[in-house]
Parts: C-alpha cells; sequence; structure tokens
C-alpha cells in the first residue's frame, strides 16, 4: 500500500461534506449567511485534505437500515450498563474473564471499526486487538460461562447486518 | 420561563441517575483486579452516565431558553463514537507492553502473539509482570 495515493478527488466526499456542514450548524446553533459559508468551506475542506487516510470508499447499501442498528445499538448499551454496573457491584472473585478469540467474517476496515466499536459498548465486552491478517478480533470479557453462545450472539445480532448495511 | 413541577422532576432524576451510574463506573475503576478488567467500567458506565446528564440538560436548556438544545445529543454521539477507540487502544497498548491479567483469565493472548510476531523467547525483559 502506498502511503499517499496518487489520485486527488476535488470534492471526495459530496454526503460527506453535507453531513459535516449540517453538523457545524448544530454545533453553532444558528443558520446565519456566515455559519453556513463557515460551514461548508470545512465541509469541502476536511474531506479533502484527509481523503489519503480514506483509502476506500465507503459501501452504505441501506441508510435507513443503519439507522436501525444504531438505534438497537443504543438499547444493547443501556442494558449493558445495567449488565456490567450489577458485576462491578458484585464479589470481583466471583466474576470469570477471559480473552476470546472472534473470527471475522467482515472484510471492510470500516464494517470491521463499527463492529468493534459496538463490541466496546455492550455487555461486558471490550475489543482489545485485532490479528495482523484481520480474520480475528481479540475481545476481552468480564464476565463469561459460555464462550461459544457470546461468539453466536455477537455474530447474529452484530456482524450480520453489519455485513448486509457495508460490504 | 417556568419550569413545571413534572419536568423539573424528569430532569433532577436523569442528572441524579448519571452522577449514580458514573459513580459506579468509577468504583469499578477501583474494585477490578486488573487492567483489562477495569477497561470495562469507564468505557460503558461513563458513557451512559454522561449521556443520562446531558440528556437531563438538554430537556432544562430547552424549556428554559424555549428553543430545541441540540448540542447535548452530539456531545452524546461524539462520546460514544470515541469512548470504545480509546478503550481499544488502552486495550492494545497494554496487551503490547503485556500488562498482567488475573490468573484465572481464559485463553490469555500472548503466546498467540509471540507466534504471529515470531519473537518466541525475548518476553523475558518485559513479561515479568504476568509469567
Amino acid at each position: 500500500m502506498k502511503l499517499f495515493p496518487q489520485q486527488q478527488y476535488w470534492w471526495p466526499r459530496p454526503r460527506f461534506s453535507i453531513f459535516l456542514l449540517v453538523l457545524w450548524l448544530l454545533l453553532v446553533n444558528s443558520i446565519s449567511p456566515g455559519q453556513i459559508l463557515i460551514g461548508a468551506v470545512l465541509g469541502w475542506l476536511i474531506p479533502f485534505s484527509t481523503q489519503q487516510f480514506w483509502p476506500e470508499r465507503p459501501h452504505l447499501h441501506n441508510a435507513g437500515r443503519l439507522l436501525l442498528y444504531l438505534l438497537r445499538l443504543l438499547k444493547d448499551i443501556l442494558e449493558s450498563n445495567l449488565t456490567v454496573a450489577r458485576l462491578i457491584l458484585r464479589n470481583p472473585d466471583s466474576l470469570q474473564p477471559a480473552f476470546i478469540r472472534f473470527p471475522l467474517t467482515l472484510t471492510d476496515e470500516f464494517a470491521i471499526t463499527v463492529l468493534a466499536s459496538s463490541i466496546s459498548l455492550t455487555p461486558g465486552t471490550v475489543s482489545a486487538g485485532l490479528s495482523p491478517d484481520r480474520s480475528m478480533l481479540l475481545v476481552h470479557v468480564l464476565h463469561v460461562t459460555d464462550e461459544q453462545e457470546l461468539i453466536e450472539h455477537i455474530r447474529n445480532r452484530y456482524e450480520q447486518p453489519l455485513k448486509e448495511i457495508l460490504e | 420561563m417556568e419550569m413545571p413541577l413534572w419536568l423539573d422532576a424528569i430532569v433532577a432524576a436523569l442528572i441524579l441517575a448519571g452522577a449514580l451510574v458514573a459513580t459506579i463506573g468509577s468504583l469499578g475503576l477501583a474494585r477490578m483486579p486488573d487492567f483489562y478488567m477495569r477497561l470495562h467500567g469507564p468505557t460503558k458506565a461513563s458513557t451512559l452516565g454522561v449521556g443520562a446528564t446531558l440528556v437531563g440538560s438538554m430537556l432544562w436548556f430547552s424549556t428554559a431558553q424555549g428553543s430545541v438544545s441540540v448540542q447535548e445529543i452530539l456531545i452524546t454521539v461524539f462520546l460514544f463514537a470515541t469512548a470504545p477507540v480509546s478503550a481499544h487502544m488502552m486495550g492494545r497498548a497494554a496487551l503490547h507492553r503485556r500488562v498482567g491479567c488475573q490468573e484465572k483469565t481464559n485463553g490469555q493472548p500472548w503466546d498467540e502473539m509471540d507466534r504471529l510476531s515470531g519473537r518466541a523467547a525475548q518476553s523475558s525483559s518485559s513479561g515479568e509482570s504476568q509469567r
């Protein structure tokens, strides 16, 4: 992989630019012409100047389903907080921590990133490493009784939807 | 603008819940026996703790100023997007430096890492904490 890919686009990410513009207007909480101008410049400048860090274009098949995924994730985050809170208040000696290896079927880098983040935000699991060939995610679990079941759970609940949405 | 009592109560409940969750998260930081287990408390509990506080803040400012205040949602989104990344980086750094973990942890990854990176006996210089 070359550090600086040759191809430069003048407006590499139209959708990302619009997203940044909206984000900027929400941040400053105003829609005056000056702010729209600043937002538009930032929305162009940031994708343009960072395009070399994003060698692949993301494939987003279905934005609506991604939103659904995020809502489900939010619900899981709430549950996960209760689970972890209960585990913390319990006697730490009764916990069975483990490192488990999650064999990835995702190949897209962005999809793997989203999966790893989802794992870190949900019940008692933190992703701690990715094998150099990107085939395995190392996950630390705070308390686990059935590792196989946990792997299946992650696969069905997060990886499959992400595969359909992002690859 | 005058706040109705029930809204005041909801805001107070949200802020209290946020504080409680954040406290439990910090408690986890203090109570857990090894680095990797400590990682769990702050990544989750504190995101929700801050999240609940921010929702409370959003409700309050939206009523007090009469216009919807969305910055809090953005803060929450940024927090949710960045907390797992920092946890992942800390986990990686700890694995790399071979920070020790509890004896009973299943599936400790160090032998595998040695095999993958092709260095077998080199760990004696840095691995005294866990081997």
